[in-house]
């Protein structure tokens, strides 16, 4: 006879039994991870251990630590996702620590695994032991150590959570190897939810606070509207885009929210700041109200402060109470996620867009378009040499302005951001907050990984290329089909730039010599190097260079060594202070 | 802007490395602490810390919003915006001779501290107080030689029903 069970009540639950590196795998997968970017060592062999019996999860090898955190930071840019690395412990980890203050910075959502010496080493100075909680501390959101294996899905359930909410941020996980032990096994259970007492990242503002701000709007003059990467990071473009076209404003972006805003609309006043255009920089300092949103007034965008906007009333909407009135005292803030207080904004608003004054927006655009008229972004071409602006401008027609930008730091990053039309955000992706040479490489790894059929381009400088060049190889073994588009003016053009304005053209250590042969060295990687020296050879062969699909090509092109980045604002200058050329003076301008 | 000294509590995680992001936002802000107190709370996962930092009114309200955004700081408040008691303790040792023994005893008396400890040659002194009346004691030891001297740094708590242990 067959024998019948019967299952009275509710069945037992069922729980996996898991090494603690499986946990950590399970977690991941549970997060929806598909890229880890890392290198193994030691304190994190279990864990590799783990992944090889994985194939939900891929694992990218990259050939130095540095380069691990910027693709995983470049691709957290590009997709919204957060980017996830693994590193072993004491050197592995003190390598990331450039990366995780690059991200740090500019809100990047990242998770950093590091393995960490077992317990009962840890503060013995043990074999590769560094207190990785402790380096990191400053340059993270938060940061974790394990110190059970029964805490790792809860730990790892909270450092998603506060890396993703909020202002986004790098969130370290140090794990003492004897807790990834595969020997070991316990009870695992992704928990679903997470309560984090200590930390609130939402709030939202009143009704009442959003119509006073709708009215402050309302009754501007000469308006200007003021975006950074908060409108990115906080997906709000299109709610930026409703307001500000009802509003028929002024826009303009910082270089970290380039693309937050359609650069070839006719409202776009191009970037602002330092290096940013004559008629955004003059609309900021002319302006009678600001609206800034997902900005966070670097100094770099401010000028001098003591001169800043002087007759503007500003309203502040960003998602970190910690950036209100920083460095620059708001009439009013507006603090939640920037694309839920747009929404709100722009439904209470249509009452009031009946008090705009009509006639002196009118004359406020006319005084806009005048400025326009300065040019400020034209520059002197020639026959002879390789304007870099011209290889950007080039660049930006072949690839009709989809392309994926990353950038190093200098000047052709400030070309590339003033002369490629950003359409639609995530496409420029550079280190805006912490300026970190090396960064546009890697980073572009991470972009190309998640957009595997987009073009993804990085713009770079011979200077900056060093710093992570090792990656070429890691473009390699992915098949990573990046286009490296070196501006080489054989200088660290930035620093050259600096040194010709304040220090008399003393050019201490800024002349790159004993530079590489690019073209031999992507080849010696076992990439395609093409080298440009002629203005007519441009376009040819950049479009060449772009028709190669599944390679890498390593394009060198050899520039003016002394073009500068202008519009410029020297520092203790204000936004109608600039200079357009090397000749120009503050008080020639309007 | 003119300087203020303000008196802060926070109810911190009590977790690893709390301490250290406190005191390295501090540091790297370039905030100073005056005094800190760490102290356990009837609720275990929790610790107590008092701080007296001076700050002009615009660096206070930043220093407030970054101590909320550490992740480990469950609730934090500035003690200085409201009525609210402070107390500090002082445990100091003295030298004394036979001669100084009465005049001890006298400013202990007149301060209602406690000697709670003595040998052939020393006195050792409790005291509790707001800070100004911990300060006047110290000063009234005169020509008296102080071997040791040891400060809770300040306490506080406000008045009435508030708690910032009330966690919305
Ligand atoms: C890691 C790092 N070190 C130093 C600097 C300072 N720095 C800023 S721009 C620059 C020169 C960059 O030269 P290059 O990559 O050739 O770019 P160019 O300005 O010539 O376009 C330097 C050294 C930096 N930003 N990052
Ligand atoms: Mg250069």
């Amino acid at each position: 006879m067959k024998k019948m069970y019967h299952v009275q009540g509710r069945k037992p639950r069922e729980y996996m039994k898991l090494s603690g590196s499986e946990i950590i795998i399970e977690c991941l997968k549970k997060e929806g991870v598909d890229f880890i970017f890392g290198y193994p060592g030691g304190a994190v062999l279990h864990i590799y251990d783990a992944l090889f019996n994985t194939d939900k999860i891929k694992h990218i090898l990259v050939r130095h630590e540095q380069g691990a955190t910027h693709a995983a930071d470049g691709y957290a840019r590009a997709c919204g996702k957060p980017g996830v690395v693994l590193v072993t412990s004491g050197p592995g980890i003190t390598n990331c620590v450039t990366g995780l203050a690059t991200a740090h910075m500019d809100s990047v959502p990242m998770i950093i695994i590091s393995g960490q010496v077992s317990r009962q080493y840890v503060g013995s100075d043990a074999f590769q032991e560094a207190d990785a909680t402790g380096i990191t501390r400053p340059v993270t959101k938060h940061n974790f150590l394990i110190d059970s294996r029964e805490s790792i899905a809860e730990v790892f359930k909270k450092a998603f959570k506060i890396a993703t909410t909020g202002r986004p941020g790098p969130v370290l996980i140090d794990i003492p190897k004897d807790l990834t032990d595969p020997n070991v096994k316990i009870n695992f259970e992704y928990p679903k939810k997470v309560n984090i007492r200590s930390y609130k990242p939402a709030i939202s503002e009143s009704e009442a606070k959003i119509q006073q701000a709708a009215k402050l709007i309302c009754s501007a003059k000469k308006p200007m509207i003021y975006t950074g990467g908060g409108i990115i990071l906080g997906n709000a473009h299109k709610e930026l885009n409703t307001l500000v076209k009802k509003l028929n404003f002024p826009i303009t972006n910082t270089l970290m929210g380039l693309g937050g805003y359609p650069a070839t609309d006719k409202q776009f006043l191009g970037m602002l700041g330092m290096h940013g255009t004559y008629e955004a920089n003059m609309a900021m300092h002319d302006c009678d109200v600001l609206l800034a949103i997902g900005a966070r007034f670097d100094d770099r965008v401010t000028g001098d402060t003591s001169k800043f906007c002087p007759s503007a009333k500003i309203i502040h909407i960003d998602v970190d109470p910690s950036s209100i009135s920083k460095i620059i005292e708001v009439d009013l803030s507006l603090i939640g996620e920037t694309s839920k207080i747009l929404k709100a904004l722009n439904k209470s608003i249509s009452p009031f867009l009946k008090h705009i004054n009509k006639t002196s927006l009118k004359k406020w655009w006319a005084q806009i378009d005048k400025w326009k008229l300065k040019k400020c972004l034209s520059y002197k071409k020639s026959k002879n040499i390789i304007k870099p602006q011209s290889v950007i401008e080039t660049l930006y027609e072949i690839t009709k302005g989809q392309a994926y930008v990353t950038s190093d730091v200098g000047q052709h990053q400030m070309w590339a951001a003033q002369y490629y039309k950003f359409d639609k955000p995530n496409r420029w992706i550079n280190s805006g907050g912490l300026g970190t040479m090396g960064f546009g490489l890697p980073a572009a790894m991470g972009v190309k990984l998640a957009y595997p059929k987009s073009d993804v381009i990085c713009v770079t400088g011979e200077a900056s290329i060093l710093m992570c060049i090792q990656e070429l190889a890691t473009c390699l073994q992915y098949r990573l089909p990046i286009k490296v588009i070196n501006l080489n003016n054989r200088y660290m053009g930035m620093v050259r730039q600096w040194q010709e304005f304040f220090y008399e053209g003393r050019y201490a250590m800024s002349y790159m010599e004993a530079l590489p042969d690019f073209t031999q060295l992507a080849n010696s990687f076992g990439h395609i190097g093409i080298q440009i020296d002629k203005p007519s050879d441009l376009e040819p062969k950049l479009k060449e260079a772009m028709k190669m699909k599944d390679r890498l090509v390593f394009v060198d092109v050899i520039t003016d060594q002394e073009e500068n980045v202008y519009p410029m604002i020297k520092s203790g200058q204000a936004h109608n202070e600039m200079h357009l050329s090397p000749t120009s003076k503050d008080t020639e301008l309007a | 802007m003119k300087e203020r000294r303000h008196i802060i509590s926070l109810l911190v995680e009590n977790e690893f490395g709390s301490l250290s992001r406190i005191a390295g936002l501090f540091s790297a802000r370039g905030y100073n602490i005056h005094c800190l107190n760490v102290a356990p709370t009837n609720d275990e996962s929790i610790s107590r810390m008092t701080l007296v930092t001076l700050c002009d009114d615009l660096k206070i309200s930043q220093l407030m919003k970054q101590l909320n955004k550490l992740v480990d700081v469950v609730n934090v408040k500035d003690l200085t915006e409201e009525t609210h008691i402070e107390r500090e303790m002082l445990l100091l040792k003295l030298k004394c001779n036979k001669k100084q023994r009465d005049e001890i005893k006298r400013l202990t008396d007149i301060f209602r501290a406690r000697i709670i400890d003595v040998t052939d040659t020393t006195y050792t002194i409790e005291l509790t107080g707001a800070t100004e009346k911990i300060l006047a004691f110290i000063n009234s030891m005169g020509k008296i030689k102080i071997i040791e001297m040891v400060r809770s740094g300040a306490l506080g708590i406000s008045r009435g029903i508030d708690s910032l242990e009330n966690i919305k």
